[in-house]
């Protein structure tokens, strides 16, 4: 059974339909990409999982149980763990702070050092800079304190709304590798990603998004080949 | 012009003559000429406020200070170089005028709350400058030479004449509000209250229309401070800015209902009732501006329209006459 | 009508505080032409509109709208020019009628029409987009679909040489979808020249005689929509860069 079940769900903003039945899965283990063009629903799909917005038909199981009506800290607190869209860190805070911020729920405060020592082994540049004020990290920088935060909150699945949004591309490599390794050490993750060349070369699974419903599902290494995929983004 | 065939408007009109007309038919004439003036007063100023605030959506907290520049320029006037009564109405709508025009080019670009702290920034600062300004008799103001009141047949035929013309001219008023808001000018200060952005891509040049909605709003304010003034007998500082009063007008104005016609006058005449009962009772003579104030917070957050305004959108038939 | 084009882009480039939002950007609009304006999110696609329509002024280039220098014009100049525009989020004028929003675009646009013209050309307009049952309605009681039909009308109302379309089509199933881009086709039989931002790609597609692409502010790609979908420079726009991709493999 997969990690996550998105099934069938229908929702959007106000009056707007933004998705129109959409269902997806998250093996465990596995780094599964979320892909499509913009305004197309990739960041209204992982605010309903997470449980920002409400969906208006469908569910969501974490584990097989239902979560669909269950709040973000509360989804959190089960290990449902979102790096959100532009990082969003506190930026008078120190890097350490941040780390600790993101360990928040009682089960992460308990392994707050181990999962620290991890972070730090896994991304030393953030150990090196621990007392800096987080705003004044580079956009690179940023964007690993971000997914680190999100580790620290000791997820079961770790969402990650667009790593390589707003990158020089130099960085963007650099993260994808940090990216690399943290599926190699068995987190189940699901990323969201403007960059799809990358985001397929690392993932295992991937779903295109075209206008709200998925367009193209299936193992990356397939999906890559597809001509399909580009039609999904330029129309034709 | 079609227009001109609207119930509405005559309804308007019909009940801003009757008000006008109501001294003749009272028994005590000369009390309830006074009480009058004070409403039609009202009723103008409302309905002039109306043109910034309801049609182009600029709060003006300050306003007055039109009424009291204007209403001292024509005093002057008259006191000192004996102009006659109807140019120096005119003088006074002309400098209120003048002032908008200067002004407008200044403020008018600053947007919501900080227009209306600079309008009260105005008024202050003119209270100031006029309390300073030794032609105009300073701190202390002028009181009319009473040889002035012989020229118009003595002082109740000067204050009959006043009152009339203030009458008429609440009446030009009340018809200039609706030719505004009818007219192509007015569709621009509605799309400019509703969306300046978006009106302006649209093509409505709205820094020249805020411009002169802005001095059409003070025009007659400025005529009416004269008048008033003149029937008075006196004028100083601590009477022609006193800044509560335009904010009174702005309860007025949202509670009849901003952005129509009939709206102003009967939320000014109301109010102006209200507080004259109010003003009597010992129980709430003193506290009448908290009255104001709850009474503006009660239809902000619930009547946001106006009785006018919500009688329009619960009765769709009405809109042709509650104009 | 001489063969210069209705609107030229010269080297526009606009700069906010560090970010450069855009570089350049050079290309010709003809009379009668739908052209498709893409790229990838950010690039600065509603930039180069507010550039155009007055809201913004570009720090280099021109803006040159029937030979006219119109850069930096102001908005509601720019409209007097003949040139009416859309916007991504709505803006209808909400306390006023279906009608009068739509005869405030005719009475403000480049032919200013009376109040009397701009009724008869709002009530022509109405029915073209469907909205002629719900003429009386006030503004804020439309559904979003509705409102982006109003916003569309009240463009048309102006008669607009050139009509900017942002997004008319976000948020539309795909019925309306087709719908609209129906109603597109007949704006242009009639004669006006239209530049379009959409993301609704296939649509977009579909509806463009040309299409030129944008990314990080700068024109990368101009042509038909099938040479723009075939370009090597927009796919690695929108797909990303496949060589950093073969590297990232190769490490494992």
């Amino acid at each position: 059974m997969a990690l996550l079940e998105i099934e069938n769900v229908s929702s959007g903003y106000g009056q707007v339909q933004i998705l129109w039945d959409i269902s997806l899965k998250l093996e465990r283990g596995k780094l599964t990409a979320l892909v499509g063009s913009n305004g197309v629903g990739k960041t209204t799909l992982l605010r309903t999982a997470v449980g920002l917005l409400k969906p208006w038909q469908g569910s969501v199981r974490f584990d097989g149980r239902d979560v669909t009506g269950i709040s973000p800290h509360g989804k959190a607190a089960q290990g449902l763990v979102m790096v959100p869209e532009g990082r969003q860190l506190f930026p008078s805070m120190s890097v350490y702070e941040n780390l600790e911020m993101g360990a928040f729920t009682r089960r992460a405060k308990a392994n707050f050092q181990d999962n620290l020592e991890q972070v730090y082994e896994m991304l030393p540049r953030l150990k090196e800079r621990g007392d800096q004020k987080a705003g004044t990290l580079s956009g690179g920088e940023q964007q690993m304190l971000a997914v680190a935060r999100g580790l620290m909150a000791q997820p079961e699945i770790l969402m990650i709304d667009e790593l390589s949004l707003g990158l020089a591309p130099f960085l963007v490599l650099n993260l994808f590798q940090v990216l690399r390794q943290l599926k190699d050490s068995g987190l189940t993750m699901l990323l969201v990603e403007q960059n799809v060349q990358m985001a397929l070369a690392v993932s295992d699974y991937a779903y295109v998004l075209s206008e709200g419903h998925v367009e193209i599902e299936g193992q990356a290494a397939e999906v890559r080949q597809m001509a399909q995929v580009r039609e999904a983004y330029l129309g034709m | 012009m079609k227009q001109l065939r609207n119930p509405g408007l005559w309804l308007a009109l019909a009940i801003t003559a009757a008000f006008g007309l109501w001294p003749a038919l009272a028994g005590n004439k000369a009390y309830a000429r006074e009480t009058t003036f004070t409403i039609l007063r009202a009723v103008a100023f409302a309905s002039s406020l109306n043109i910034l605030l309801g049609y182009t959506g600029y709060v003006s907290f300050g306003h007055i200070v039109f009424y009291g520049l204007g209403g001292y320029v024509g005093f002057y006037l008259m006191d000192v170089h004996g102009v006659h009564l109807a140019l120096a109405v005119l003088a006074g709508g002309l400098s209120a005028a003048l002032l908008a025009f200067l002004l407008g080019t200044a403020i008018l670009r600053l947007r919501g709350a900080y227009f209306a702290l600079a309008t009260i920034g105005v008024n202050e600062a003119m209270r100031a400058f006029i309390k300073n300004f030794d032609p105009f008799g300073g701190p202390i103001g002028m009181t009319l030479n009473f040889q002035v009141y012989n020229d118009y047949g003595g002082a109740n035929q000067a204050l009959w004449t006043a009152y009339i013309t203030t009458a008429l001219l609440t009446l030009v008023v009340v018809l200039v509000s609706y030719l505004v808001k009818t007219s192509r000018f007015g569709l621009g200060l509605m799309a400019i209250r509703e969306n300046e952005d978006a009106a302006e891509v649209m093509g409505v040049n709205a820094p020249s229309a805020k411009t002169w909605a802005y001095v059409l709003s003070a025009v007659f304010p400025g005529m009416i401070g004269v008048l008033f003034f003149f029937k008075n007998g006196n004028v100083e500082p601590g009477d022609a800015f006193v800044l509560h009063q335009s904010i009174e007008s702005i309860v007025m104005v949202m509670l009849g209902g901003q952005g129509t016609v009939l709206g102003p006058v009967l939320g000014a005449a109301v109010y102006q009732r209200l507080r004259g009962i109010l003003l009597v009772s010992t129980l709430f003579k003193n506290i009448q501006l908290v009255v104001a104030g709850v009474l503006l917070l009660v239809i902000v957050l619930f009547v946001p329209a106006g009785v006018v305004g919500w009688l329009r959108a619960r009765f769709p038939r009405l809109r042709r006459v509650l104009v | 009508m001489n063969g210069q084009p209705l609107l030229r882009i010269e080297k526009v480039s606009k700069r906010f505080g560090g970010l450069q939002a855009l570089l350049n950007v050079d290309f010709d609009l003809p009379q009668g032409q739908i052209l498709g304006l893409i790229g990838p999110n950010g690039a600065g696609k509603t930039t180069l509109f507010n550039c155009i329509s007055g809201v913004y002024a570009p720090e280099e280039g021109q803006v040159v709208f029937q030979g006219q220098d119109i850069t930096g014009w102001k908005p509601y100049h720019v409209a007097h020019q003949g040139l009416a525009r859309t916007h991504q989020i709505v803006q209808p004028l909400e306390e006023l009628t279906v009608l009068e929003n739509v005869m405030a675009g005719s009475c403000f646009g480049h032919e200013r029409r009376s109040l009397t013209e701009a009724k008869t050309i709002a009530d022509e307009v109405l029915p073209f987009v469907g909205l002629a049952e719900r003429r009386d309605e006030l503004a804020l009681s439309l559904n979003v679909a509705q409102k982006k039909r109003l916003e569309l009308a009240r463009a048309l109302a102006a008669r607009p040489l050139l009509l900017l379309l942002d997004e008319v089509l976000a948020g539309l199933n795909p019925t309306e979808i087709d719908e609209m881009v129906e109603v597109v086709r007949q704006i242009r039989e009639q004669g006006v020249t239209i530049l379009i931002i959409e993301h609704v790609m296939h649509a977009l597609m579909n509806v463009s005689d040309r299409v030129v692409v944008l990314d990080y502010g700068e024109l990368i790609a101009e042509g038909t929509p099938d040479q723009v979908a075939n370009d090597p420079k927009v796919i690695e726009a929108y797909l990303g860069d496949p060589k950093m991709a073969e590297r990232l493999m190769g490490e494992e």
